[in-house]
């Protein structure tokens, strides 16, 4: 799932300035936390009360999309919705954001979201963590099913650095050393000698190939 | 013997001499006179010096045109590589342009994360790691072609070092990560900094079960401590530097921090001259150049060989 994180209202109220009728469009598909109908209803609240503080009033109109990245779900869910609308505020990722603005390329789209990674959700621990960089060469059977592109700093093939101490990261005492990790596992699985041997550089612009793939 | 690169330090550690490198931090300005000073100091008492390349993510003068102007004081310089600053391509035309200005030893390092240094919202590269670095060093020397495989013209006459770090986690994997290194290719490693002697004993042995000390030079690191506020600072801030407590209670104790801890620097080299396959000593003596001399000399290490 695509995790975000809501930008701050003072950003998102900036953007909405020169407008005055606003649809707020939640999206129900894959955004942790879930950005969805009550989510822009809080926000449509919120932003009403900081735009009157600020002497302006906004008209706005709240619905949700069952996928905003989807073309076909988001042109039905929201061409009807349009009328008399300044702007589209986006409570989607960006692929939401980027999609609405290709099936209504006449309206104004807004993002109310940074979208932060690409991840998973603990639920015992009730954290979001990052999992996956979509690096378009998955690597996961090298490493024990532990990514290195996304959960090391250094995105090292043949970690790790020296860097890591007590199984922490030298950017963070937050942040697990993802090689220390990696060689936990795959000791544990007998399988250490996988990492004897050395990956090659990888081609980093893999994924601009494969940015259109066919269904 | 054919030489890699013949330079002083390959020299020295082929002639099965006991070598001693030392490091220098390049100036924080473009002034010449900073590296220029400490390499005069270090030239009489070293076999190379070593000059950092953005070290702890603080950006300084290039480590390339500080090695020229060591160079050019008649030094023999090792040119650290990070590959947080530089892709491969960068790289590798510094490296070209190094060996033509005569600096042929070169440290393969993956340097401290941007985030912990003093622009920590720049974008890292680490196009490449550490050990594609040492691999992609040895394809421009042994096959002569860059990393894609093209042919570079003429000869790239490199000799090429990596670190390893003994004490970072996890400690059984630091040998295997030391063997993949001298596969990809390193002919000399500079060890990090060694406070814990029994642990770095335990480590080579390590290594000489696997016969890596035949097959590569290991020179053992060392960091003289000038105060209890430095033993303090390195054991909770600097990445990858692990210094026991009893270090930091000797020199609490200690009538003269600054004494003691050259004592306890002269204890280790002792100590480390006993460990069968080390080559000889790395002194990383930060902001501190200036008793680089007085340790060598202290250490029974003068004069240095000819060669």
């Amino acid at each position: 799932m695509i995790i975000t994180a809501q930008k701050p209202l003072e950003e998102i109220l900036n953007s909405l300035s020169p407008y005055n009728s606003i649809l707020i469009a939640g999206c129900d598909g894959c955004t942790q936390p879930p950005r969805g109908l009550k989510e822009a209803n809080i926000l449509a609240q919120l932003l009403g009360l900081a735009g009157k503080q600020r002497g302006k009033s906004f008209k706005f109109k709240v619905i949700t999309v069952p996928k905003q990245c989807d073309s076909f779900l988001a042109a039905t869910s929201l061409k009807p919705e349009i009328e008399g609308i300044d702007a589209i505020l986006s409570l989607g990722c960006g692929v939401g954001v980027q999609t609405i603005t290709e099936v209504l390329p006449d309206l104004i789209v807004l993002p109310a979201q940074n979208a932060l990674f690409i991840g998973g959700e603990n639920r015992e621990e009730d954290v979001l963590l990052e999992r996956c960089a979509a690096c378009g060469d998955c690597l996961l059977e090298y490493t024990g099913g532990i990514c290195p592109i996304a959960r090391c700093a250094k995105h090292l093939l043949n970690g790790p650095c020296g860097g890591s101490q007590d199984g922490k990261c030298e950017v963070s005492p937050d942040r697990p050393c993802a090689w220390q990790q990696i060689i936990e596992r795959l000791s544990k699985m007998g399988r250490l000698d996988k990492l004897e041997e050395i990956k090659p550089p990888r081609n980093w612009n893999l994924n601009l190939a494969q940015r259109k793939s066919q269904g | 013997m054919t030489m890699k690169a013949g330079t002083n330090l390959e020299k020295v550690l082929e002639s099965g001499a006991f070598a001693v490198t030392a490091e220098a931090g390049p100036a924080k300005g473009a002034v010449t006179s900073v590296i220029e000073r400490k390499g005069e100091m270090l030239k009489p008492c070293c076999d190379a010096v070593n000059v950092t390349d953005n070290q702890s993510a603080v950006v300084r003068m290039s480590s390339w045109s500080s090695c020229v102007l060591l160079k050019r004081l008649g030094l023999d310089p090792v040119m650290q590589i990070v590959v947080r600053d530089r892709n491969r391509l960068a790289i590798q035309s510094d490296v070209l342009g190094a060996v033509a200005m005569g600096i042929q030893n070169i440290l393969c390092l993956s340097g401290d994360h941007q985030a912990i240094g003093n622009h920590p919202d720049a974008k890292g590269v680490y196009d490449i790691d550490s050990i594609q670095l040492i691999q992609m060093l040895k394809g421009m020397r042994d096959e002569k072609k860059f990393q894609c495989g093209e042919e570079i013209s003429g000869e790239v006459p490199i000799f090429i070092g990596a670190a390893a770090n003994p004490f970072a986690a996890p400690f059984e994997y630091r040998v295997l990560r030391l063997a993949k290194k001298v596969k990809a290719g390193a002919d000399f490693i500079q060890t990090q900094a060694i406070f814990d002697v029994a642990k770095f004993a335990k480590w080579m042995e390590m290594v000489r079960d696997r016969g890596l000390d035949k097959q590569t030079h290991i020179l053992a690191g060392l960091v003289p401590i000038k105060s209890v506020g430095m033993a303090r600072y390195m054991k909770d801030y600097v990445s990858g530097v692990y210094v026991p407590d009893e270090v930091v209670t000797r020199l609490e104790g200690a009538k003269n921090a600054k004494e003691e801890g050259i004592k306890i620097c002269l204890e280790t080299i002792e100590q480390l001259k006993e460990i069968q396959g080390v080559h000889g000593i790395h002194i990383m003596a930060v902001a501190w150049e200036e008793m680089v001399p007085h340790i060598v000399e202290q250490a029974k290490l003068l004069p240095r060989p000819v060669v």
